[in-house]
């Protein structure tokens, strides 16, 4: 009951995904549109999930006085402050209207804090590349190289540099040429490997041989 | 210099972001909570309000006041399915019924499978081998250094062809690779060192961009430095 | 300690100073920079010139702040060329902030100038259907019943009340999509479900992690690829609307020459450091 049924759904709803792209008419059409809607809303409920699911771990943390709960309590009551003016205080449905209060705490909280993590990563690469990046090989040789250009040539300076070529010989061009010949051939490689797994793996779920997301026993 | 409290706030919190560069510190911790909690609050709101509410509650309302008015039970009522579906995945957070999230789960994952098992095949596979092939003839001089060709060839196609296939053979690990397989699959290799690098160049593109839309932030926005 | 020692021990935050630098101060000089246009931008550009005036374009807004510094330019770019060339914009997001950076857009867009001489009004020329979860399942249902998949737009309404969505079923209203991608769902979900499945033509706007990986599409299940802050600059340079994309390609170059050194620098004092290990090894 606690594991046959969800296979039994997971084989259902795969077949009918399956059956309706070559048949895109009646009933399987009305199906995959009640389906489709219905994975929305589920979809949204399990996003859900994970930000309880933070509040749940954050308030154990806070309760326990566990190490850093401290941060925890933040934690929560960012989440609360955010939640609550966009439930109560920023026009129900109009809530991402241009100067609502969730707007501004988009814009002035959420946005630069997001864009700030991200942009700390510039950092760490070249932190990383100056220690670990090493030609110690013919690859890795190759690998540096076709990255100079790429990096060289997808900058202004780059031509600047090259200027002494006649034109389409340049860096730029050169740039070009290693996207759209190796580059391109290597993630088409990689690309159709990846697929092949996917239709493997996604027909293995649909025939019940894999279970791996039903979890453990019980 | 900005007079705007919302600039302030956004460059203030930016800093505290990036004193963890210096090293590890309270500051950066608490930027960092408020960053993890505002974040999960933004996507509970959003859902909410444009999932939730338009496509399950107002459903079920519509459907109860059919209902109540005397119109009988309309199709509306299957949404109560999905509404029950969800209520189940939140079951996860109840250790003791946390199973009955299995269902909800395996219909998502019914529907990933079913999706993806044709969609890739056409458009990351077939597709990919077709595009891969058509260019090679039709195309092109119809030369070779100094010869005529019966017919016309691609170079560039070839080129593609040549680095598909031959990455194709390396990442084939059923067969050894020894003898024509290994000759074949270091051609490949080196096509694949020049996608990596390829791929570097472009990441470390990408993470400067993200640095360089920081720093006008605040040298421009907030400090007022630059117009 | 000699130089050698001082390179191989060298404290990290020395670089994180010297990167700071040299994308911060470039941002304080104003030099033209020559941007060379590639034939992936350009089947954009090309893509969405050679539509008529009131044809409806799906902006598909996949993307965060965490990604805005690149993708948020070519926005702004697409949204002021679309409204003065009179295209019908449909905003809408697979991320949940993806449509709010739009709304951010079309506040820049809506002062340029070109723009505010043809006073496109929302609802009639653009509309924002807000976000939807569901990810590929809900390009699959546009594929069949837009209304279904979007039956309010991001403040509540009812779309039916807008002039902009009369007729619009499924993708044979729309004439392309636009996507500006920053990682999954995106670009590779459009051309999956929308592109090959239903025959849109799309173009994507994308970040440069993701931007190798879409050359497979080009040209066939895309008609273009922007890739970075690089591919920002030449959208602008295309429309004629330029913004940040080519303003901070000069920070960029610098950024790139900076990696370039400390790479070279670090395997210097590699390749010396193991000179000077077989040497000692050799006497010893």
């Amino acid at each position: 009951m606690k594991r046959r049924i969800p296979l039994l759904l997971t084989t259902l709803v795969g077949v009918i995904f399956v059956v309706q792209f070559f048949v895109p008419h009646k009933p399987f059409s009305d199906m995959q549109g009640l389906l489709s809607d219905w994975v929305q809303i589920i979809a949204a409920f399990a996003i859900w999930l994970g930000a309880l699911n933070l509040m749940r771990v954050s308030a154990e943390n806070v309760q326990r006085r566990e190490r850093n709960w401290p941060y925890a309590a933040i934690i929560i009551a960012s989440f609360l402050a955010i939640s609550v003016v966009g439930f109560f205080f920023s026009g129900g449905t109009h809530f991402q209207d241009p100067g609502t209060p969730f707007d501004w705490m988009y814009q002035n909280v959420y946005n630069p804090l997001s864009a700030t993590m991200f942009a700390m990563l510039a950092f760490y690469v070249a932190s990383a590349s100056y220690r670990a990046f090493r030609a110690r090989n013919r690859e890795a040789t190759l690998l540096l190289l076709a990255g100079f250009l790429v990096m060289l040539g997808r900058v202004p300076v780059g031509d600047k540099l090259s200027g002494f070529l006649p034109e389409g010989y340049r860096l730029s061009n050169l740039a070009d040429l290693i996207m759209n010949i190796p580059n391109k051939a290597g993630q088409r490689a990689i690309m159709i490997g990846i697929a092949l797994g996917i239709v493997s793996t996604s027909l293995r779920l649909i025939l019940g041989i894999e279970k791996s997301h039903l979890g453990g026993e019980g | 210099m900005s007079t705007d409290i919302g600039v302030w706030i956004g460059a203030l919190l930016t800093l505290g972001i990036f004193s963890f560069l210096y090293r590890d510190n309270p500051v950066y911790k608490v930027c960092e909570a408020i960053f993890i909690g505002v974040s999960a609050g933004y996507w509970f709101v959003s859902l909410f309000w444009q999932n939730i509410q338009p496509k399950l509650y107002l459903n079920l309302r519509g459907a109860i006041e059919t209902l109540v008015q005397g119109g009988g039970i309309d199709a509306r009522w299957l949404y109560l399915i999905s509404g029950v579906l969800g209520v189940m995945m939140l079951m996860r957070l109840v250790p003791k019924v946390g199973w009955i999230s299995r269902w909800p789960l395996a219909f998502i994952v019914g529907t990933t499978a079913g999706l993806y098992m044709i969609t890739y095949l056409q458009s990351n596979a077939i597709n990919q081998v077709h595009d891969t092939l058509v260019p090679l003839v039709g195309r092109g001089s119809g030369r070779f250094l100094f010869f005529t060709l019966p017919f016309h060839v691609s170079w560039a196609a070839l080129l593609v062809f040549i680095g598909t296939f031959t990455g194709l053979v390396y990442f084939f690990f059923s067969v050894e690779h020894t003898k024509l397989a290994g000759k074949t699959a270091r051609i490949g290799i080196l096509f694949l060192m020049v996608t990596f690098g390829a791929s570097f160049g472009y990441t470390v593109m990408s993470r400067m961009s993200l640095l360089i839309g920081r720093m006008d932030f605040l040298v421009g926005n907030w400090l007022g430095l630059v117009h | 300690m000699s130089l050698l020692d001082r390179m191989l021990t060298l404290d990290r935050r020395w670089i994180f100073l010297v990167v700071a630098v040299a994308v911060t101060v470039p941002l304080f000089l104003h030099l033209e920079q020559k941007i060379e246009i590639t034939q992936e931008s350009r089947g954009v550009f090309e893509g969405l010139s050679g539509l008529p005036a009131g044809a409806r374009v799906i902006m598909a807004c996949d993307f965060d702040p965490g990604s805005a510094a690149e993708v948020q330019p070519m926005a702004i770019a697409f949204l002021k060329f679309a409204l003065s060339h009179r295209l019908r914009v449909i905003i809408m997001g697979l991320w949940p902030q993806g449509p709010m950076q739009a709304d951010l857009a079309l506040r820049d867009a809506l002062r340029d100038p070109a723009v505010a001489a043809v006073a496109p009004q929302y609802g009639i020329d653009y509309i924002n259907l807000g976000f939807q979860s569901g990810n590929e399942v809900v390009i699959q249902r546009m594929g069949s019943d837009i209304p279904m998949v979007f039956p309010r737009d991001s403040r509540g309404q009812a779309i039916a009340e807008f002039p902009i969505m009369e007729n619009v079923r499924n993708f044979d209203a729309v004439a392309y999509v636009f996507n500006l991608s920053a990682g999954y769902p995106g670009t590779v979900e459009w051309v999956q479900f929308a592109g090959d499945r239903f025959h849109a033509r799309i173009g994507s706007g994308t970040t440069a992690v993701s931007a190798p990986l879409y050359y497979t599409y080009f040209p066939k299940q895309v008609t273009g690829v922007l890739g970075g802050m690089k591919g920002a600059s030449e959208f602008e340079e295309l429309t004629g609307f330029k913004g940040k994309g080519t303003r901070f390609m000069l920070s960029q170059s610098f950024a790139h020459i900076v990696m370039i050194l400390f790479v070279v620098l670090g395997n210097i004092a590699f390749f010396a450091s193991r000179r000077r290990k077989r040497a000692g090894e050799t006497a010893a």
